[in-house]
């Protein structure tokens, strides 16, 4: 722009020059003006040429500087994601400090330290779209993170395909991330339609192996939409009847409506999704309107921290995790999922939510791609990546041709309460229970 | 479409009581919009946030062991000075312009509420338990939480204190004069200024009342304000400014509908039923109008 409106301005002075008579001085002046456009030209040119060199110096300095490879990072320090933004941060943090503690990444020989280059997306998609951008496109970053929440990562995606930027992302979860043909997503995390579906075949399960009356409300979002689809699934695979399916609207803040009914039609199994707020909302309203159903299934407990705040309230009530730390999974850098969850209290003062343990995880198969790879070269890097095939203590992670972890099943843990203290315990899969499901829920007029 | 409703007819209770107490809760917080909106000529943004901050209020006394439902008394004292504050900071200085200029104001204050609370109470989802049981109707088949009459016993009885103090104190009745003709009542000697930054403190208070009820109803999270501003906005609407009994009752109103759309034709239509509804109020209302006009004609 500087250098089109100097130019413009030296033409200017040509053309005054040109026109008509003029006197010793005008000439004079306008010779003395000529200079000065020209000088203040050259001051510009010179002046972009550097930026743009020191630009380009940085770009490529950006993704591998020294000893240092940087991944960038969109995510959540204010709005409404903070939280789990906080979470997303700290397990992200934790597997950087520990992997470069533990002797960093080998590439060519050399070993090198991961750093990460983040930025607030405010909780907004259009924000996160425009920072993936900028992370890229100025700071020459060349490997990325994923941001928290199906949404953000759903804004960031495009852009990453767009340049060829891998991108191992660890909290979005909706199953139309991986129905667009991405090359560059990779995600350590189960799809949204395998939160609950298992807990529908246990109903079948204890219902003798006979079809169940299903009853489900889910938010009107993304994810909810995607756990829904999963157990629409799970229902025709299992002959089920869904005899109530409605929609929770995004301000959702009463369920009255939907549990009244869910009181008339006595379901087997009551099904609710809408985030931490419909987890809460749920259990408030449940326990206040006596409603008795044989089993209930809910996400987001962890999140909306549903045993601490609900207590007794909040008992039996099932929750689809993407990780526990009783499961017997194991590495070697945080060990098993004990010695993760005791790292990370000690390092931040709480116990991780699975948010932070898949995000943990997400930094791990960097390192392993980057040495599989041998190389920074973002396609070499991009197909280590797609190669993956490992165990982490987070779980097993292998990627389908759309980068969705097919190796590790969701686990569903049921509130269980002794006295005033309530905590989650694994109940499925039966492989990793650490106590047995308590089937069908006793009745408000017993508990 | 869901019959559910007609085939078990009991849920008709259900619906309508569940509707009528959550009417309540709203008619409270558009009782302020409309006092604010009659007398200043404002429409506040902000009014949802100013809900759940007094919810905030009522969520830290839980918080240091105090029960919840002393909010209904703290929540709104601790309001109105907010709100006066906010007036002496910022609304005095849109009060007489235009429309659009105080929207913009009052858009301004609810984003800067919502980062401070999200700063000083976190983006967590919480809820205070207020721990007062159920009322179990007709063999139990209709329930109603407790904490949901306390909020609409409460909400009633502000409701008329309001309509009370409008009547018989002094600043009600500078108000009421404020409201009719500014310029007239500060001719008369009222102070205006003082009005306005009374009204707009009593609208504080209200959304601090409606915010410690909600705090055991339902649900807090710095960002859940805009429905409560929305609806709100609704009540006020269908009623008519200063009609505050036509604010109840449109309230009350809205909440029975709100319901049985659930029921009838899903949730998923809950909120757009009570839209659709809103639109042909409007367009009944200007039809009568336009048939008003002719006849003057």
């Amino acid at each position: 722009m500087w250098v089109t409106m100097v130019s413009t301005g030296y033409r200017c002075s040509s053309g005054i020059g040109l026109s008509g008579e003029r006197t010793i001085d005008e000439l004079k002046i306008n010779h003395d003006m000529e200079e000065k456009m020209l000088k203040i030209f050259h001051k510009t040119l010179v002046t972009t040429v550097s930026v743009v060199a020191l630009m380009a110096t940085a770009v490529t300095q950006a993704r591998v500087d020294g000893d240092t490879i940087t991944l960038g990072a969109a995510v959540s320090e204010t709005g409404k994601y903070s939280t789990n933004g906080k979470h997303t941060r700290n397990g992200y943090n934790l597997a950087v400090k520990r992997i470069n503690e533990m002797g960093g990444v080998t590439v060519g020989g050399k070993s090198y330290k991961f750093k990460i280059t983040y930025y607030d997306d405010e909780s907004n998609s259009g924000r996160a779209a425009q920072l993936a951008e900028r992370l890229i496109k100025q700071d020459g970053v060349k490997y990325m993170l994923g941001p928290y929440s199906s949404g953000l990562t759903k804004a960031i995606a495009p852009v990453t395909e767009e340049n060829k930027i891998p991108m191992v992302e660890a909290n979005g979860a909706s199953r139309s991330l991986f129905t667009k043909g991405y090359k560059y997503l990779f995600a350590v995390l189960s799809a949204a339609n395998q939160y609950l579906e298992v807990a529908i075949d246990l109903a079948v399960e204890k219902n003798g192996g006979k079809p169940v009356k299903i009853a489900m409300a889910f938010e009107q979002d993304a994810f909810s939409q995607d756990v829904r689809l999963g157990i629409v699934e799970a229902a025709e695979r299992t002959s089920s009847d869904i005899i109530i399916d409605d929609k929770l609207p995004k301000e959702l803040n009463d369920m009255a409506a939907t549990l009244a009914k869910v009181k008339a039609t006595r379901p087997d199994v009551l099904v609710v999704s809408g985030h931490s707020k419909g987890a809460l909302t749920a259990i408030r309203q449940i326990s206040e309107m006596k409603v008795d159903v044989p089993m209930l299934a809910m996400t987001h407990c962890d999140a909306s921290k549903l045993a601490k705040q609900h207590g007794k309230k909040s008992e039996y009530a099932l929750c689809a995790a993407q990780w526990h730390k009783s499961l017997s999974y194991s590495d070697g850098f945080f060990g098993d999922g004990k010695k993760f969850d005791s790292d990370f209290t000690s390092e931040y003062g709480y116990a991780p939510p699975y948010q932070a343990a898949e995000s943990a995880a997400a930094l791990l198969v960097w390192k392993a791609a980057f040495e599989r790879a041998n190389s920074f070269d973002t396609e070499k890097v991009r197909d280590a990546l797609a190669l993956t095939d490992m165990q982490t203590f987070y779980g097993n992670i292998k990627f389908s041709s759309a980068g969705q972890n097919i190796a590790k099943p969701m686990v569903l843990f049921q509130v269980r309460c002794e006295g005033d203290e309530c905590e989650n315990r694994v109940v499925a899969p039966t492989k990793w229970a650490s106590a047995e499901l308590v089937h069908p829920i006793p009745k408000w007029s017993d508990r | 479409m869901d019959l559910l409703i007609f085939q078990v007819p009991i849920l008709m209770v259900q619906a309508s009581l569940d509707g009528a107490l959550l009417g309540i809760l709203f008619a409270l917080i558009a009782y302020g919009m409309a006092l604010q909106w009659g007398v200043m000529n404002i429409i506040n943004i902000a009014q949802g946030e100013m809900v759940i901050l007094g919810g905030y209020i009522a969520y830290t006394m839980y918080v240091m062991g105090i029960h919840p439902a002393y909010g209904v008394i703290v929540s709104p004292i601790i309001m109105y000075f907010i709100g006066w504050l906010l007036y002496k900071l910022v609304i005095n200085r849109v009060v007489d312009r235009d429309l659009f200029i105080s929207i913009l104001a009052t858009f301004g204050i609810s984003i800067l509420t919502q980062q401070l609370m999200n700063f000083i109470f976190g983006a967590d989802v919480v809820v205070a338990q207020s721990n007062f049981g159920t009322t179990l109707l007709f063999d139990d088949m209709v329930t109603l939480p407790n904490a949901k009459i306390f909020s609409a016993l409460i909400g009633i009885i502000f409701a008329i204190g309001l309509v009370l103090y409008m009547k018989k104190s002094k600043l009600g009745r500078a108000i009421r004069a404020t409201s009719q003709n500014a310029r007239a009542a500060k001719i008369l000697g009222i102070d205006t200024e003082r009005v306005y930054a009374a009204t707009f403190g009593i609208n504080a208070a209200l959304c601090g009342v409606a915010g410690a009820l909600i705090s055991i109803t339902f649900t807090l999270h710095p960002y859940v304000g805009l429905p409560y501003t929305v609806r709100s906005f609704m009540i006020v609407i269908i009623a008519g400014l200063g009609n505050l009994p036509g604010v109840a009752l449109s309230g009350m109103g809205l909440g029975v509908f709100e319901e049985f759309s659930d029921y009838i034709l899903g949730t998923e239509f809950r909120i757009g039923s009570v839209f659709t509804l809103l639109v042909l109020i409007l367009v009944y209302r200007r039809f009568r109008l336009s048939r008003k006009r002719e006849y003057l004609e």
